[in-house]
């Protein structure tokens, strides 16, 4: 990309070191000093000195961190087979329904993530709203709270509006014109489906799974809330080490491992994106 | 839902409060105030959530009165657990006027320098609180705490969902009541109840006792609904679940909407606490601080304080008034024949505190 068309790259002058200056400084003193004390505290113990016990710790989270990886790979997947239909009907409505659709996607996020949880919860206790309805028509009650089930709808439902939006937002752009000109060649409505909007919509599939799969793999209040505590994401662990054990090492530690699972998934979806797509980090 | 909208509106209440106080502390001179030298001033109280009279439910806005009174401004947090708490004063990124430990937490930060000595010259009403509660193992001579709660767990059940009175913790493990039993999300406590139930003191240095309370706690994991801080509210009075263990102050407040739930402390003994107020070497307005806890302590504000979140006082004005509703409370201030055993939580050394902290982590991977 770069070598084909080089003059659209902006030199660097004085200028512009200027103008990205407040940006690069917020990013060294936000996000890389940061970064730096979470390695500097996974590899020291609580006297500062260097070990590699934290690390060793990790071996004792092995379980944790594949049942967050499956969980967040399930959750991905539903989000996407319920986003790309919805994405797809959305991109070709009326504008005006394509406004009121978009209303409904992003309805949910005005409210705060906390009060969405709970609400789940009190629908999905053992005497809450699904298990009152279900005994009103005489069926048994079923055990909703406290199941991984819980847990993986509560991430599909806070994560959905992440991958509806950026397929949304490809495919819309798509001109309508290919439909037509896929038609005049004799594509059936699958093989338009298959042979146009898939590939194109592409890009917005790739950075849909990438925002929805990495918020789910570090998830940890829903979990703790939905999943009553019996449910132990890696982001839980975390938490904990941190806030409440007063481990800050191994939290460390916990957290190392875990952005190195997500550069490794956001290194595997930028292959993927082929370097044309909107996307990514 | 009824205790989120009450911190929501609480919250809304209190940043009102603070405003009004504030705009009238303008039109008031400082010399109208009893220290007008603090007029002005802000002080910074860390306290457990739903742990003071905050004008809801028409009770008495405690903090709101004390700025009233003294012109200076209460900016309050609230924490979920000790060791939250401890690690927030610990990483130095804020600093505190007030908090208020539990005892063992207490010791802890005497050992760890983290408290400053109270004045008690200018805690007039220190002479209110009861002698049972002063020179406690924590603070031997009444240098660095003031009483402010006092409390012990017990087990909380839904007695349309147990049949029989339950008299032990062992119900906590019983099959028959399989997916309704919760259980405390904290280490310390959750570990406790193994402990009694295994005849252990709850301040064993020896890790074999650790490891045995520890698989006790594996087992109960297949009849667990889950673990849990301050959901048992919800949980227990929407009847999600049958048996829980809590603080006895908090079942009260439960009580006071589902009548179904009956209470009982268990015959192998339960864990007591005094939680005091304390003053941070981090202190920044100390003067304030020590004005703060003498107001806690006067006799209509401990009342208030006392009716609002239903813990025992140590507060003998409290316990002595006519118009105190818990004062015959079986509960709260057990008679001599219905008292349990009880233990307190001591300050444990580092090593076994991270050794109990790493069996805690197995136990709640499962």
């Amino acid at each position: 990309m770069t070598e084909s068309v080089p003059k659209r790259h902006p030199r660097t002058t004085l200028g512009t070191v200027i103008l990205n200056a407040p940006y690069t400084l917020w990013a060294a003193v936000f996000i890389v000093v940061p970064l730096a004390i979470v390695a500097y505290y996974a590899f020291t113990d609580v006297n500062g000195a260097f070990t590699l016990e934290n690390i060793k710790a990790l071996g004792d989270y092995k379980e944790t961190f594949i049942i967050s990886i499956w969980y967040s790979l399930i959750a991905t997947a539903i989000t996407l087979i319920l986003a790309y239909p919805f994405a797809f009907f959305m991109s070709r409505a009326k504008v005006s329904r394509q406004k009121f659709m978009m209303m409904l996607v992003m309805l949910p996020m005005w409210m705060n993530l906390l009060i969405r949880t709970y609400s789940w919860m009190l629908i999905l206790e053992k005497n809450g709203i699904i298990n009152n309805l279900l005994g009103m028509v005489g069926i048994d009650e079923i055990k909703m709270i406290g199941t991984p089930g819980a847990v993986i709808l509560g991430m599909v439902y806070n994560y959905l509006p992440y991958m509806i939006l950026p397929i949304y937002t490809v495919m819309s752009k798509i001109d309508p014109s290919l439909y037509e000109a896929a038609e005049d060649l004799g594509c059936g409505t699958w093989q338009k489906l298959r042979r146009v909007v898939l590939p194109l919509s592409l890009p917005g599939v790739i950075s849909g799974i990438t925002m929805v799969f990495v918020p789910s793999i570090s998830t940890f209040y829903i979990s703790y809330k939905l999943g009553g505590g019996k449910v132990q994401l890696i982001g839980d662990a975390i938490e904990r080490q941190i806030q409440s054990a007063g481990n800050y090492n191994l939290g460390s530690s916990l957290s190392l491992i875990l952005m190195v699972f997500i550069l490794i998934s956001l290194a595997v979806m930028n292959k993927f994106s082929d370097n044309d797509g909107g996307i990514v980090v | 839902m009824k205790k989120i909208f009450a911190r929501a509106i609480s919250a809304v209440l209190v940043t009102q409060t603070v405003l009004l106080a504030s705009s009238c502390g303008k039109e008031k001179d400082p010399s109208e105030y009893p220290v007008p030298e603090l007029v002005g001033t802000t002080i910074n109280v860390f306290n457990w959530g739903e742990n003071i009279s905050d004008g809801s439910d028409d009770s008495l806005d405690i903090n709101a009165e004390f700025e009233e009174k003294y012109g200076i401004t209460v900016n309050y947090t609230n924490y979920d657990s000790n060791e939250i708490m401890y690690t927030k004063l610990k990483s130095g990124a804020v600093s505190y006027d007030i908090i208020i430990p539990s005892d063992y937490m207490i010791e802890r930060l005497i050992n760890e320098d983290m408290l400053k000595k109270i004045d008690m010259s200018k805690i007039p009403n220190y002479k209110n609180i009861d002698d049972k509660y002063k020179n406690m193992y924590f603070d031997p001579n009444n240098e660095y705490s003031v009483p402010y709660t006092v409390g012990m767990v017990g087990l909380i059940y839904n007695k349309t969902m147990v049949k029989e009175k339950p008299d032990s913790w062992s119900v906590m493990w019983d099959e028959k009541y399989k997916d309704n039993i919760l259980t405390f999300n904290n280490p310390r406590d959750s570990f406790a109840i193994a402990q009694l139930l295994l005849g252990q003191d709850l301040n064993s240095t020896d890790k074999a006792d650790w490891n045995a309370a520890k698989d006790k706690l594996l087992e109960q994991n297949k009849v667990l609904q889950g673990r849990v801080m301050d959901e048992v509210y919800n949980k227990m009075e929407g009847e999600n679940a049958a048996i829980a263990p809590y603080y006895a102050g908090d079942f009260l407040t439960m009580k006071e909407n589902n009548d179904d739930l009956e209470f009982v402390y268990p015959k192998e003994g339960v864990n007591i606490f005094v939680d005091s107020m304390c003053v941070p070497s981090s202190c920044q307005n100390y003067e304030a601080a020590l004005l703060y806890i003498n107001f806690m302590l006067e006799p209509e504000i401990g009342l208030a304080n006392a009716e609002y979140i239903c813990y025992a006082s140590p507060n003998t004005t409290v316990v002595n008034n006519e118009e105190y509703s818990l004062k015959d409370s079986e509960i709260l201030y057990p008679s001599e024949e219905n008292m349990p055993k009880v233990q307190y939580f001591h300050d444990l050394d580092p090593e076994i505190r991270s050794y109990y902290e790493s069996l805690w982590e197995e136990v709640v991977r499962g």
